[in-house]
């Protein structure tokens, strides 16, 4: 157990740009609308996380920007998507494109800096718990707010009345246009707050976990999360599990790497990829109807009202 | 006032043509104050990109030097997406094509250079075809998402390159640079014209009629264009999707490996980390902006193929990164999109 | 809360419409049209398919926007940007489609959109409401129930429910008996007269000449877009609404010549199918189609029909049973088989499952005919048969289109109806199965579908047709079943003689004859 340990310390903090990642995903597929760009997100959220905390001093300003630069971005996606209602797929790939492209160029500057970045801190009493208190309670303040998202989400799409209304524009547009709800509306919401919260993945990685930025540093995680988002169900909790799997293979690997395993180091880097198939093999194989029926129904189809068919 | 979109019974030919160009304009424009914003002078490096990529006779080869694995991608990707079926690792087909082919290069090495590069295009085919019928059998069976497994399957397409090369591959004599060591000269496709242009552009050719005649002409392609644009009256007119996914991404993942091949038999003449410059992922978007037209895609690709040389040449010259030119193409794409919009709706501005 | 009252206005109705003009991408729905409803009354609004009467309404509810005209409420000028305008004015409609989410529970598709709802849900409070409402007009409904569970008449309940929840005076109805039996719809006449007691006033919107004589007080006919007259209905009769609704003597016209009944074509044996959710859709369903006979299917949506015609033309797996087609057993074979043994299934969906619709109609005409000659030649496909064919069936079948290559998309339902009924019934098919072949279109197409079904009867086709339209039913079949919850409950041999009241008993579930009875009647049928 006791060498166990500090690989599920570092699973957790590696499945948490995971995590922050795709419960913005869920955020947004729930409201109806597909976003496949998390990628680029991630990447622009990365680097303005790393720019912001440099200039602005601190990585609560950093990863601020990264919320709000992802934000923006959202705002183009739902525009085009939403507004526009361009093929979701395609608009997802240009932001990828984007994304990778713009923080490559703006971000050529800081390369080889590094910043203090965000320090971690045990919550007192539960971090001296046996075993849960060193994974879960003796990490970041960033990863605690994931916690906290992870069952704030929970509640507010089952249990509140904006929760509702964003599973109703995501089930049935028309039946909450016809009542009166601003679908277009919800949809731009929920679009620019999960990419906000995408970014914050990607700023997790640049201000808390690697405390430097480098071109390409997500190296797939955004689509990893779309994976996860599948995974999940839909579910937080479960994406929250799909996370942490992740980081666990992640560091796993890491590991190995870093203790010299006989497997040489690019077969080791595959696991992480390797593993996100066969995860969605098992989820699509074994609950492939379960999958089916929770999928917001609308997903991915642009909604118009007067539209007659 | 107020704004309302209305459908178009019919849209012509020509708005089709005049929005794409107006949206890559725009594109190019709205790149333009990115880059000024960076602190670059936009039209010194528009003027870069225009003279790298036209300025000369030699420099309109190396156009093309790049467009033709972007043009033969595009073709693999335009046969999925026009079924719907989002194959999003061209980019990694086109790997273990390359990887393939070299393997049989570095194993069964033989004199005659035709059967030397038909034993290489074979097991390029048959390795991109594979890689991505991993993709299509898993969508197949068990629904599973294939743009994901696609794209996961470049990343480990990259690995695996990247485990040959500097490993049980390396060229000991390369310097610690992560490459193979050159093929032997009956694994070169010959070049033409005195240019770096290879024999490779005739298979584009040849391929573009074949896919134009294919998706158009006859029943396999009436079939995966009927999925495509309504998968449930496909299974009502009793055609096997499920099927069929595994067919074309197999044919798709064909010629995405074959493309592999010819970038290290063609050009390179070895197998070296890197070499695709991403060409996967713009080959998406010659697909997508040449409207699935497997024709149209040869312009598509040369203009991005431009942009390509043009990225270089940004690098080399104004020392910006690589990937600066995935910025145009991401806005292009965005822009096109847009623009699409218009082609289907005309707007109309009410009063009151 | 025990009765609304409502302001006192004298003479002013609840809510007034003037002048309404809109159109969509062209074509005019409604034109110049003047509405109103009073307190207490049921006004009926009347016109064939397309006549404009549910994009009025839609109007009236805030979902579409009038290019011309006004709308009043009790006496004030309103504008509605959306349907959140029209419910706080008091108006509410329920849809066809009832627009409820499918995966949501009813109480939350009761307070969907309801700004005044604390923003945690308070369940059992909304609980307690839908129950005393549901108390007050005597509909009775389980509110924790997912919305996918209810059959379709709970459902039209729901969305009734919600717009009284939310305090509508002027309540919208669209074709609410379509979808409902005859005692269902007897119920649902039962509670509009108790809302209008309590001093709310009902749109009815219908095309069923008898229900709206018999429930509305006054009668407002439209006909291409425009007010063709509002009358009440006390002072009228049937022929003079009819008249006004298509503007000439309308006649039924249907002539079912008397014929022999031909062998036996399609059989299928206790055969038992899945729906989509995975449960189980038909319960061991036994028929037999003959040439020379149209075999009816009635009963209200949902009761597993569309997973019957599924089954019968090899589009969905049997869990048991069998299917023959011409004495040889299918139930294994692919869809295919089935079209090539001459087994055309017309589907409901015409759009979504009939048509590839973003293709045109070279394309589309030949979604059966691809694999073989003449328009396959080999592993080409001949354009040139195939756009000579797709103009034999646009001409034999009266499409009328500008061009061959237009997108089947912007085709209107009459015509794409009949480029489908064209596409399946060319040549004459051994056996076809047809559901809802006249829905959603105008009188002269659904004489023409059904003109065209009768043709196919006399040339030897045997004919499957599922049908809501009891009418059409009666009219139509030499034989009629009745289908409920995945079961036929009987099988009559000459439907003209049984009265509507039973088969409509039938169609709720009520006295089944006892199955070996039933079996022998199929048995004796089959002979």
């Amino acid at each position: 157990m006791e060498t166990l340990l500090p690989i599920f310390v570092a699973a957790v903090r590696s499945g948490t740009p995971i995590l922050y990642a795709t419960l913005g995903e869920i955020l947004t597929e729930k409201a109806g609308v597909m976003n496949l760009g998390l990628e680029g997100i991630m990447l622009m959220g990365a680097l303005s996380g790393f720019a912001a905390s440099l200039w602005g001093g601190s990585p609560l300003i950093g990863l601020a920007a990264a919320f709000a630069v992802g934000a923006c971005l959202g705002l183009i996606h739902a525009f085009l998507s939403v507004t526009l209602g361009s093929n979701q797929v395609v608009c997802g790939l240009a932001m990828t494109m984007f994304g990778g492209g713009a923080s490559a160029l703006a971000g050529r500057s800081y390369i080889g800096m590094t910043i203090p970045g965000l320090d971690s801190w045990s919550i007192p009493v539960i971090s001296k718990l046996p075993v849960i208190g060193r994974i879960f309670f003796s990490q970041d303040i960033m990863v605690y707010a994931s916690f906290a998202l992870v069952f704030l989400m929970m509640f507010f799409l089952h249990r509140t009345r904006p929760g509702m209304n964003l599973r109703a524009a995501g089930d049935n547009p028309k039946a909450a246009d016809a009542m009166g709800l601003p679908v277009a509306g919800i949809r731009y919401l929920y679009t620019v707050i999960g990419a906000g919260l995408v970014a914050l993945g990607g700023a997790y990685m640049s201000v808390v976990y690697n405390k430097f930025w480098a071109e390409g540093m997500t190296a797939g995680r955004g689509w990893i999360a779309v994976a996860m988002v599948i995974f999940a169900i839909w579910n937080p909790l479960q994406a929250a599990l799909g996370a942490y799997l992740f980081g666990g293979v992640e560091t796993f690997q890491l590991r190995l790497q870093a203790a010299g395993a006989r497997v040489p180091a690019p077969l080791l880097m595959m696991l992480p990829y390797l593993m996100t198939i066969l995860v969605l093999l098992f989820i699509s194989a074994g609950k492939g109807h379960k999958v089916s029926l929770s999928a917001p129904a609308a997903l991915g189809i642009p909604f118009y009202r007067e539209e007659r068919e | 006032m107020r704004l309302r979109a209305e459908k178009r019974i019919d849209s012509p030919a020509w708005m089709t043509f005049m929005t794409t160009a107006l949206s890559v304009l725009l594109a190019l424009t709205a790149g333009g104050v990115f880059l000024y914003l960076q602190g670059v002078s936009p039209f010194a490096a528009y003027a870069a990109i225009l003279k790298s990529a036209f300025g000369s006779g030699y420099d309109l080869s190396e156009t093309a030097v790049k467009a033709l694995p972007l043009a033969i991608v595009s073709l693999a990707v335009m046969l999925s997406f026009t079924m719907l079926v989002w194959n999003i690792g061209g980019e990694g087909q086109a790997l273990v094509g390359a990887l393939a082919a070299a393997a049989v290069v570095r194993y069964f090495p033989v004199g005659s250079k035709p059967a030397m590069l038909s034993m290489m295009a074979l097991a390029a085919v048959f390795a991109g075809g594979f890689w991505a019928g991993i993709a299509g059998l898993l969508k197949a069976k068990w629904n599973v998402n294939e743009i994901i497994t696609t794209l996961m399957l470049n990343y480990i397409a990259m690995r695996l390159l990247e485990y040959f090369v500097y490993g049980p591959w390396r060229d000991p004599s390369s310097l610690g640079f992560p490459m193979t060591k050159p093929f032997i000269a009956a694994a070169r496709l010959p070049s033409l014209w005195g240019t770096r242009i290879h024999m490779g552009i005739y298979a584009l050719f040849f391929l573009t009629a074949v896919m134009e005649i294919l998706l158009w002409r006859t029943r396999f392609g009436y079939e995966i264009r009927v999925m495509g644009d309504n998968a449930r009256a496909a299974r009502y007119a009793g055609m096997d999707c499920m099927k069929k996914v595994v067919g074309v991404m197999f044919i798709s993942g064909a010629i995405a490996g074959f493309a592999g091949m010819c970038e290290v038999s063609g050009l390179q003449g070895r197998l070296q980390s890197g070499f695709s410059a991403q060409y996967g992922y713009t080959a998406i978007i010659v697909a997508w902006l040449s409207h699935l037209r497997p024709s149209l895609s040869l312009i598509i690709a040369f203009l991005m193929g431009a942009l390509l040389v043009g990225g270089e040449a940004l690098q080399i010259g104004m020392g910006l990164p690589m990937a600066s030119a995935q910025i145009l193409q991401g806005l292009i794409l965005f822009f096109v999109l847009g623009g699409e919009f218009f082609q289907n709706y005309r707007v109309r501005i009410d009063a009151g | 809360m025990a009765g609304l009252k409502f302001r006192d206005v004298g003479d002013v109705p609840l809510v007034e419409m003037k002048g309404i003009t809109k159109r969509f991408s062209g074509v005019t729905a409604n034109r110049d049209v003047s509405f109103s409803v009073e307190a207490g009354e049921v006004h009926a609004l009347l016109g064939e398919n397309g006549a404009g009467k549910s994009t009025l309404m839609n109007i009236l509810y805030g979902l579409y926007r009038p290019d011309k005209g006004q709308i009043f409420v009790q006496g004030k000028a309103r504008e509605f940007h959306s349907p959140k305008d029209a419910i706080a004015a008091g108006i509410g409609m329920v849809h066809q489609h009832f627009m409820l989410v499918q995966t949501h529970s009813v109480w939350e598709n009761m307070i969907l959109g309801m700004k005044e709802t604390p923003f945690i849900l308070p369940r059992k409070k909304i609980q307690d409401r839908i129950a005393e409402i549901s108390e007050q007009y005597g509909m009775q409904i389980d509110p924790s129930a997912a919305v996918w569970q209810l059959s379709t008449g709970e459902q039209q309940r729901v969305a009734l429910l919600r717009m009284l929840y939310r305090n509508a005076k002027v309540l919208i109805l669209d074709e609410p008996t379509a979808v409902l039996t005859p005692q269902e719809s007897e119920k649902l006449f039962g509670t509009i007269r108790r809302m209008t007691r309590e001093g709310h006033g009902v749109v009815f919107i219908s095309h069923k000449l008898k229900e709206v004589m018999s429930e509305a007080g006054r009668v407002t006919v439209l006909r291409g877009g425009l007010n063709a007259g509002t009358v009440a209905a006390s002072k009228t009769r049937e022929e003079a609404l009819a008249e006004m609704m298509v503007g000439r003597k309308a006649s039924l016209g249907l002539e079912r010549k008397p014929m022999a009944r031909g062998d036996s074509v399609l059989e299928a044996k206790e055969i038992h199918v899945l729906g989509d959710r995975g449960i189980k859709a038909v319960n061991g369903v036994s028929l037999c189609l003959k040439r020379y006979e149209i075999f009816g299917v009635a009963g209200v949506a949902g009761n597993g029909q569309r997973e019957l015609c599924e089954a019968l033309s090899g589009l969905r797996p049997l869990i048991s049973g069998e299917i023959s087609v011409n004495g040889a057993r299918m139930d294994r074979e692919s869809p295919r088989s089935f079209i090539d043994e001459g087994v055309h299934y017309i589907p409901s969906d015409r759009k979504g499952t009939g048509m590839a619709s973003g293709m045109d109609i070279v394309n589309n005409s030949i979604l059966k005919k691809y694999w073989s000659k003449p328009v396959a030649k080999g592993f080409f496909i001949d354009w040139g048969t195939s756009a000579d064919y797709a103009e034999e069936i646009v001409e034999s079948f009266g499409v009328s289109v500008s061009s061959l290559s237009t997108p089947v998309r912007n085709l209107s339902g009459g015509n794409l109806q009949k480029l489908l009924m064209g596409r399946e019934l060319s040549g004459t098919p051994n056996a076809v199965i047809v559901m809802h072949p006249t829905w959603g279109l105008d009188v002269s197409a659904t004489h023409y579908v059904r003109d065209q079904i009768l043709a196919r009867r006399e040339s030897g086709s045997a004919i499957l047709l599922i049908s809501e339209d009891l009418d059409e039913l009666m009219a139509l079949s030499d034989r009629l079943a009745v289908m409920f919850k995945g079961e036929f409950m009987d099988v009559l041999d000459n439907p003209g003689t049984v009265p509507i009241k039973e088969i409509g008993i039938m169609m709720a579930g009520g006295h089944k004859r006892p199955r070996t009875a039933a079996s022998k009647a199929d048995r004796e049928a089959s002979r």
